[in-house]
């Protein structure tokens, strides 16, 4: 038994068609609680009033953007390094649904900093770190659906991947050289004492399993249909042939 | 190698057009800046770093489509891939030829236009230094953008979408060397760090670009 024994497509459909629901409805279930128990049952902060609340959804979407991010590095490396189709069309999967969550994270930015910051928008370092990711996942998007031979497509986007994440690293720390923040150090840390009291610690973390469960159930989706695409193509392919 | 970087100069002079194109775009884009945002110059004199170097950004960014895309449709980069220089060194040779191209005139003109766009006196020298240091880094990495996307139809405007991007911490390290040095304060720590953006490019982007290549010639 080992990792690898997914990277048949077969074996990925199989074990995927029982574990998408159960992650579904987990994903449901968490997020559910989470935003009910974060909107309905936390009292308002003192100074940010009830916008305070849009952390249950900033937070974990924006968490889950860069995470995205790491793990389409993650699966391009593995198409690199070892040919696993599954792995490729994962990438793939993956990256518009960290698309709308980097597009999440900043919507919703936006509307927290309106009240307590009184802008929509400031030049910011992690405000413009996540615009420009949000530009990188739309170039890597867009080279996907560039290049009609599969696997070379799959190849020089997992390139893509990699040397993106360099400069997406480097634009980081470039833009906290280039400006002074506004935007609050992080709040959640597992080192660190958390700078965020517990009322609003505990349905934090409710939401954000549930946006890992919906991030890994939407990206298993995506996955599976990729996979379909394909074979559906190879047997027009062979239809054609024939 | 040396005989390709020499080969890309002669053609990029003689075909007419490649050479004076960046900077004729440099020049439209420092005279645009201007009618856009009004003739006052303390208001020019500000954003005359930032200016400059989007500038020099985009007319990179304008030569790059040609780059491999000319070698690639009659045939010649399939020649040069089998010829015993490696691909790797086919990139490093284009992406100094660029350089050569686009990188050093840009460097030349942009005083003048600096004079257009009432940069403090100050700023001069560091304006020259910050682009001697940063253009290497846009020609390395526009080179790998136009690697990725050389076997596409239409691959100018998602080049531009995947390079552009990439661009940002060189743009950040220069326009802010030259902002720091028209204020009168240190520099170094910008300029050191667009030389290491600079260097680490050149190092190691000649090699996604030879992959991207040999990729796309498969």
């Amino acid at each position: 038994m080992s990792l690898w024994e997914y990277a048949n497509p077969r074996k990925f459909i199989e074990t995927t068609e029982k574990l998408v629901p159960a992650l579904s409805v987990l994903a449901v279930a968490a997020l559910a609680t989470g935003l009910i128990w974060g909107f309905f049952f936390t009292g308002d902060e003192r100074r940010m009033g009830a916008s305070v609340k849009i952390i249950y959804i900033h937070v974990p979407s924006a968490m889950m953007a860069i995470n995205a991010w790491v793990m389409m590095l993650v699966a391009s490396l593995i198409w690199l390094i070892r040919r696993h189709h599954v792995s490729a069309l994962a990438a793939r999967a993956a990256a518009p649904v960290g698309a709308v969550l980097t597009l999440i994270a900043l919507v919703t930015g936006a509307f927290w900093g309106q009240p307590t910051w009184g802008t929509w928008w400031v030049w910011d370092p992690r405000l413009t770190s996540f615009l420009i990711l949000f530009l990188f996942y739309l170039g890597y998007m867009a080279l996907w659906s560039a290049i009609e031979a599969p696997d070379t497509a799959a190849d020089l986007t997992s390139v893509l991947c990699l040397v993106g994440s360099v400069f997406a690293v480097l634009s980081r720390y470039a833009a906290v050289f280039w400006s002074q923040g506004q935007h609050q150090p992080a709040s959640l840390s597992l080192d660190k004492k958390e700078n965020v009291a517990d009322v609003f610690y505990f349905p934090l973390l409710v939401s954000i399993a549930g946006f890992i469960l919906l991030f890994l159930a939407l990206v298993l989706v995506r996955t599976r249909t990729e996979i379909r695409l394909r074979r559906l193509q190879a047997l027009d392919a062979r239809e054609r042939m024939a | 190698m040396i005989a390709l970087i020499l080969r890309d100069l002669r053609l990029a002079v003689r075909a007419g057009g490649g050479f004076g194109l960046g900077l004729a775009f440099y020049l439209i884009v420092a005279v645009l800046v201007p009618l856009g945002v009004g003739p006052e110059v303390q208001v020019l004199g500000l954003i005359a770093p930032g200016v400059l170097w989007v500038g020099a950004l985009l007319s990179a960014l304008l030569s790059l489509d040609r780059m491999f895309a000319l070698d690639w449709e009659d045939g010649t980069l399939d020649l040069l891939a089998t010829s015993p220089l490696p691909l790797e060194s086919v990139a490093l040779a284009k992406m100094l030829a660029h350089w050569l191209v686009t990188g050093l005139p840009l460097i030349a003109v942009a005083p003048v236009l600096g004079l257009l766009l009432n940069l403090a006196p100050e700023g001069y020298l560091w304006l020259l230094v910050s682009l001697a240091l940063g253009t290497p880094a846009l020609s390395a990495i526009g080179a790998f953008g136009a690697a990725l996307t050389v076997g596409l139809k239409r691959g100018g405007l998602l080049m531009s979408l995947l390079v552009l991007p990439m661009y940002v911490p060189t743009l950040v390290f220069g326009a802010l060397a030259v902002i720091r040095g028209a204020a009168g304060q240190a520099v170094s720590t910008p300029l050191a760090l667009l030389a290491a953006i600079s260097l680490g490019a050149l190092a190691l982007l000649p090699f996604a670009a030879g992959l991207a290549l040999r990729l796309n010639l498969r």
